[in-house]
């Protein structure tokens, strides 16, 4: 009651103007909870108030300002002529020419398609897969069972991804596993690792063998919090499983799948740079040649830093932009957004 | 992201019913054998390269190797302890995923502590601040930039600092923060505590889950990296495990190498034994740990969810 009273007060007292006396002050509750939250504070008084909780932010935004938003801003480079051991934020402006360097430079198209194939691939296997396999697990009854695969599943997320590397490397290589069960076939044997065919496959099946377990955690949980009325009442509508699944379980879990779907398009173009400098080599550059590994190549090895940071920059912005709008069109349709 | 929790524990979980049709049955049985093939296929990696580091390198280049070793010997576990580099890489490792993991949750949990508190003013600036990195960054050539000039090239620094808080962690924190009862804090400031007492007598004790669960993802995180040493350190004697490892496996020369010449190996590549048992001495820790803190982070990962 207390707190519709509190509610309508500020309306109160914008119809009755300047001229209503101030409202007296509230006598202090007797219970904190009731006490309502002032809607204006001045920085003043939330300073003296809370100004130990200030001062334990100040180190952590030391951190974001110089790790996080010092190399945004050195972004800047990408239009500026960088000399090293200059300015970290370069010397003369050059306006857009980095930009139509690559813009114009066929190589970045190249890397740009092998990036979206690559990313695309990687999104439209690795998104659902971890969904059926929450759905699978949940269906298991025996717990020590699920614990187990659960336990089995997520143990490649832990792993260094050197590691691997190094373990898919072992398989496919001429003397693996893949390699004899090619033979015992009596099938010539594939160096899968040199053959551009073969790369965007390599990538995408490591891919999922690392976060397949790992991604169903988060559905477990949308699953847990499922009301068991629900499917009672499905099953006395003559629901089966499958009809209880379709109808209950996967709306409940459809707020998470939305989150992550976001996520994942943010991610989109930042497929895994590591993986694909471990596994990649000249001869696979045809398909497994990124955007990445490419201003890595240009940038670091080959010092055209200002060059290198356009492209960086350029697929910064995607990602920010395809994030927003992924955003914007499920918060429109299914009422679910990031923020 | 709203995904109300109120069984965290997965077990807790009742059965839907106990009376199963025919059809029920037949699905849990092909569910079960899928995930038994499943659990065999994520774990042969790991078998074949354990079997492989107890080979001799002939049989693995003979490609006789699958579950099981062949010519059982320990000698390449020999040869590689007893590679100096190989130690001193080992102890950089441990050194930089215990300063790198102290100083990431330090900084982690009193942000996150800050986030937590709704009624601070600028705290939706603050969030920002934090979540926008999630989505935009850098890039890589500006932090290269920046760490050259920073002049920690060739110090620990390149490595710990840059990754000291990870938003996806510190938002976890931030949800499990936020569930804390209420009721504690005021009696707490009533008795005339502060911030500081609150954060750390108070909230610190009642977090052992989400801290325990931080740890672990921060170790892993930095006992992991490899990148960052490569881009930044040139010293092979300030190298992590995870870029030794990386250069046998793209098959740089080491100390390890020549002492597999030695002792019969004829391949200028490092044998795949070699490598083997590098990598299982790099992930040994991981996988020691990982049983003990397994159920932390199961819920620490679920209170965290929420709300991202």
């Amino acid at each position: 009651m207390s707190l519709t009273q509190d509610e309508q007060s500020p309306r109160a007292e914008a119809r009755g103007g300047a001229a209503a006396p101030p409202a007296p002050p509230r006598p202090p509750a007797a219970n904190p909870k009731a006490r309502p939250r002032k809607r204006k504070l001045s920085w003043k008084t939330a300073f003296k108030r809370d100004w130990q909780l200030y001062t334990l932010a100040i180190v952590p935004l030391i951190f974001f300002v110089i790790f996080k938003y010092g190399p945004m801003l050195g972004n800047v480079i990408a239009f500026r002529r960088f000399r090293p051991g200059g300015s970290i934020f370069g010397d003369e402006w050059v306006g857009v020419r980095y930009i139509e360097m690559f813009i114009n430079d066929p190589s970045f198209w190249h890397v740009f398609t092998n990036t979206v194939v690559l990313g695309a691939l990687t999104m439209v296997v690795c998104f659902p897969l971890p969904i059926v396999l929450a759905l699978l697990l949940n269906e298991v009854r025996q717990q020590y069972f699920k614990k187990l695969v659960q336990s089995i599943s997520y143990l490649p997320h832990f792993l260094s991804i050197v590691i691997i590397v190094g373990m898919v490397m072992q398989i496919l290589s001429l003397e693996g596993t893949a390699n004899q069960i090619i033979r015992a076939f009596g099938a010539e044997e594939i160096p899968f690792l040199q053959r551009a065919e073969w790369f965007r496959f390599i990538y995408v099946g490591s891919e999922v063998w690392q976060t397949i377990g790992w991604g169903t955690i988060l559905y477990l949980a949308a699953l847990t919090s499922i009301d068991d009325t629900l499917y009672e009442a499905a099953k006395i509508d003559g629901a089966g499983r499958w009809r209880q699944t379709w109808h209950v379980t996967l709306p409940g879990i459809r707020p998470t799948m939305v989150t992550l779907l976001i996520l994942n398009i943010g991610m989109f173009l930042n497929v895994g740079f590591e993986k694909v400098f471990l596994l990649y080599n000249p001869l696979t550059y045809e398909t497994a040649d990124v955007i990445s590994t490419y201003l890595y190549r240009v940038g670091l090895v080959s010092n055209n830093l200002s060059y290198a940071t356009a492209i960086g920059l350029f697929q910064a912005l995607i990602g920010l932009v395809m994030v927003l709008t992924a955003n914007l069109i499920s918060r429109r349709t299914t009422g679910t957004s990031l923020w | 992201m709203v995904t109300d929790i109120r069984t965290p524990d997965l077990a807790a979980v009742k059965p839907r019913t106990t009376q199963r049709s025919r059809g029920e049955r037949v699905f849990g049985a092909f569910n079960a054998t899928f995930l038994v093939l499943l659990c065999l296929g994520m774990l042969y990696p790991f078998i074949t390269v354990l079997a492989q580091s107890f080979s001799s390198s002939g049989a693995i280049k003979a490609g006789q190797v699958n579950f099981l070793p062949v010519d059982f010997n320990v000698d390449t576990y020999a040869i590689v302890m007893s590679d100096g580099i190989f130690w001193r890489n080992y102890g950089n490792t441990v050194l930089y995923t215990v300063v790198g993991t102290i100083i990431a949750m330090v900084l982690t949990t009193t942000y996150a502590f800050v986030l937590s508190k709704p009624h601070l003013k600028g705290r939706k600036v603050l969030i920002g601040i934090a979540v926008f990195t999630m989505f935009f960054n850098g890039g890589l050539v500006p932090n290269y930039v920046l760490i050259s000039a920073l002049g920690m090239k060739n110090t620990m620094w390149a490595l710990v600092l840059p990754g000291a808080i990870s938003v996806f962690n510190l938002l976890v924190m931030k949800a499990f923060f936020e569930n804390l009862p209420k009721e504690l804090e005021e009696a707490a400031q009533i008795d005339g505590l502060g911030w500081y007492g609150i954060f750390g007598r108070i909230v610190l004790p009642l977090s052992k889950a989400v801290i325990a669960t931080m740890v672990l993802f921060y170790s892993v995180a930095f006992w992991n990296d490899w990148f960052a040493a490569f881009l930044y350190l040139d010293k092979s004697e300030l190298f992590p495990i995870t870029l030794y490892l990386r250069n046998l496996i793209a098959g740089a020369s080491t100390t390890a190498s020549e002492g597999a010449a030695a002792a019969g190996s004829t391949t200028a590549q490092v044998s795949a034994n070699i490598q083997a048992v590098t990598m299982i001495l790099t992930v040994i820790p991981i996988l020691t740990i990982y049983p003990f803190v397994q159920r932390y982070f199961v819920s620490g990962v679920m209170l965290g969810s929420v709300k991202g």
